[in-house]
């Protein structure tokens, strides 16, 4: 990356930089995004939300089944002997079994689907991938989980028992207290957001890609022939004109034009005329800029095949591809 | 009307001829818009989990697609300004390769290629880690019981005030007997059975958490539990009870010592794993010694819910010490065998 472009250029969003090229083991190079770290708390906190509330629903429905449809006096509770008592040890199991499976198999269940992810990643838009490009195994779904017990539910443990014992922790309390900050430090302390259990499993958390396909631009006169079919005025913009700008304007003026709303196309018209030294003619400015949007993209492609791509309108040309860098290390 | 044609999940149909296109990317595009749609509206299905509703040729044809707009992806990036097309194929790539190398067969099939080899063989993979695990469960063992031999008042340190009831130093011979024998609440056993295998997993998954510091808490946790353990041992042959006291451990113990042991190596393994990662950057090397200490881990859990009905069921119905004995080593055996013996995986995958 050319540092000395990059210095009077746009600043880098924040997307850009948590943006990681992976090279898959076909050679396809992909760009994934990894999740934010809010979005990540966000995800966790639904699905802690989730999970406990499964577990007092099961817990209120299974008590519900037990006294209502089954009739079991409570005084048989106490080492009652007969089919009552048979009953209660039965839900018991069952309250047991299921309280295991809703704290260790519900991110597992979820993460081992076709969408990689928890009903709180899902809403969060993201999802579970393998860090090196290649296979997400269920070995590694399942190394990330079970390690989220020291993460997770064992500082919840931690402080649910020391606020129902008191504050006599001591000595072996602090400890345990600098062992879980420093475990929960680690996603704030790398760069690519990985807590313990992405460590040991080799995955990552990365945004779910959703975009539709947009319809293609430029297809009417104006782009064709340069020509308005409101006011018949004619654009064609010479070499000097279309050299003013680069890829990342190309692509505001391709915002622009998308959104079509008509105050934006007005003043982008004006700053554009401005720039280039022409009069701002009113009546068909869409027009105007469909075809220079299409001339330029036309220039700034044909660049492109010869190796020569311009990023914005700051830059000089530059041989190599200029937008590589920046946020994109891997 | 295309609010409308979304909401019922189609895609507006492209009206446009490539010829229309005033742009040689956009004749490229267009050209290629079919593959692209189809591969969406495939990702799309299987994304939902349905993949009954996925024909066998469109899964067929999913990396074949995937392959189309990967090199789609990368001559676009090389000639096209388009971005909203760009954003649209990098997007699809992405989405298609997660399928692609997503987790495969399912939670059912892969539990079966589990217990046809792969748990065998990744319990032997961590050959050395078990080594040093064993030996420190051994440890342990022997320095809880030199400890309490020493002075009796350890035996309250190591052993928890509701576990040890009645078990405690001074306790008469008949009482430590009543503890091996006795069927307390023979109707109890299920519920008992259910509670042990809770608690048990839960630690075993801690002591393999925990190997993430270096395997150091992992270690602690095995000398500790075993610690227990020797001053146990060192309580009952105060009473002359020894053989009786291993019998009746062994009915479960020898599966459920076998389960933790297989947990505390896990935990090394991978600690071990972050501490000399070797040749290998300490990431890829943690993940792959995760990966495999996360097989093996699955088969702790299911050898403590076997540890759980042996101990919930057979250890009250059975009380002869002989039969318990023989039990116990059945178990052993049986794991013994099934880990070193079993390879049928292996033949398989060389």
């Amino acid at each position: 990356m050319n540092a000395a472009i990059r210095t009077r250029a746009r600043p880098v969003t924040d997307a850009e930089r948590r943006r990681r090229r992976v090279i898959t083991p076909e050679g396809v190079a992909l760009d994934f995004t990894v999740a934010s770290r809010a979005s990540r708390a966000g995800a966790v906190i639904i699905d802690l939300i989730l999970i406990g509330l499964a577990m007092l629903i099961s817990t209120l429905l299974l008590l519900l089944l037990l006294f209502g449809a089954l009739q079991v006096p409570e005084n048989l509770l106490e080492r009652g002997e007969g089919p009552a008592a048979r009953a209660f040890q039965f839900f018991a199991v069952l309250w047991i079994v299921a309280m295991f499976l809703f704290r260790n198999a519900y991110f597992l269940f979820f993460e081992l689907r076709p969408r990689g992810a928890t009903p709180g990643k899902r809403l969060a838009g993201i999802r579970i991938a393998a860090r090196n490009g290649g296979q997400l195994t269920a070995e590694a779904v399942i190394a990330r989980n079970l390690t989220r017990d020291i993460e997770l539910f064992l500082p919840a443990l931690f402080f649910a028992q020391a606020s129902a014992t008191g504050s006599d922790m001591g000595e072996a309390g602090f400890a345990a207290l600098v062992w879980l900050v420093v475990i929960l430090a680690i996603p704030i302390a790398n760069r690519d957001h990985l807590r313990a259990g992405d460590i040991v499993a080799g995955s990552w958390v990365v945004e779910t890609p959703r975009t539709r396909l947009a319809t293609v631009l430029a297809t009417g006169t104006a782009a064709h022939s340069g020509r308005s079919e409101v006011t018949g005025a004619q654009f064609r913009f010479g070499e000097a004109e279309l050299g003013v700008y680069g890829e990342y304007e190309l692509q505001v003026l391709e915002r622009v034009l998308r959104d079509d709303r008509a105050e934006n196309l007005a003043a982008v018209t004006e700053t554009i005329c401005r720039k280039i030294g022409w009069e701002p003619g009113r009546g068909d400015e869409r027009a105007f800029l469909e075809a220079f949007y299409t001339q330029l993209r036309a220039r700034l492609e044909k660049g492109m095949r010869f190796g020569k791509r311009k990023a914005d309108k700051f830059a000089e040309i530059a041989s190599e591809s200029p937008r590589e860098g920046g946020g994109l290390r891997r | 009307m295309n609010a409308l044609a979304r909401w019922f999940g189609k895609t507006p149909e492209p009206v446009l001829a490539v010829e229309q296109a005033a742009l040689r990317s956009d004749r490229f595009r267009l050209e290629r818009e079919a593959d692209w749609k189809r591969l969406e509206a495939i990702v799309t299905r299987m994304e939902k989990g349905r993949l009954s509703r996925v024909s066998d040729e469109d899964i067929l044809a999913l990396p074949v697609l995937y392959r189309t707009v990967a090199s789609s992806l990368s001559v676009a990036r090389e000639t096209s300004l388009d971005a909203a097309t760009l954003a649209y194929l990098e997007s699809l790539a992405q989405r298609a390769w997660f399928l692609v190398y997503g987790p495969r067969a399912g939670l059912w099939g892969w539990f079966r290629r589990f217990l046809g080899g792969e748990w065998s063989r990744a319990v032997r993979s961590i050959g050395f880690d078990i080594a040093v695990a064993l030996a420190v469960m051994i440890a342990g063992a022997v320095v809880g019981w030199l400890l309490v031999a020493g002075d009796p008042e350890w035996y309250g340190a190591l052993i928890p005030e509701g576990l040890a009831d009645v078990r405690r130093p001074g306790a008469d011979a008949e009482t430590l007997r009543g503890t091996l024998y006795g069927s307390d609440g023979e109707d109890g056993m299920s519920l008992f059975a259910a509670a042990l295998f809770s608690n048990n997993a839960q630690v075993a998954i801690l002591a393999f958490a925990l190997g993430f510091a270096f395997a150091i808490p992992s270690l602690l946790l095995l000398v500790h539990n075993m610690a227990g353990l020797g001053a146990m041992l060192w309580l009952f042959d105060q009473a002359g009870l020894l053989p009786d006291f291993v019998a009746w451990l062994s009915v479960h113990g020898t599966t459920e010592l076998f389960a933790i042991l297989l947990a505390g190596a896990a935990g090394i393994h991978v600690g071990r794993a972050i501490a000399f990662p070797g040749e290998a950057a300490v990431l890829d090397a943690a993940a792959a010694a995760g990966r495999r200490a996360a097989q093996v881990m699955v088969g702790v859990v299911l050898m403590l819910i076997v540890a759980a009905i042996l101990e919930g069921f057979f250890r009250q119905l059975i009380l002869d010490p002989v039969a318990r004995v023989a039990l116990g080593s059945f178990m052993l055996v049986f794991w013994l065998g099934y880990f070193i013996a079993w390879r049928r995986g292996r033949s398989g995958l060389a």
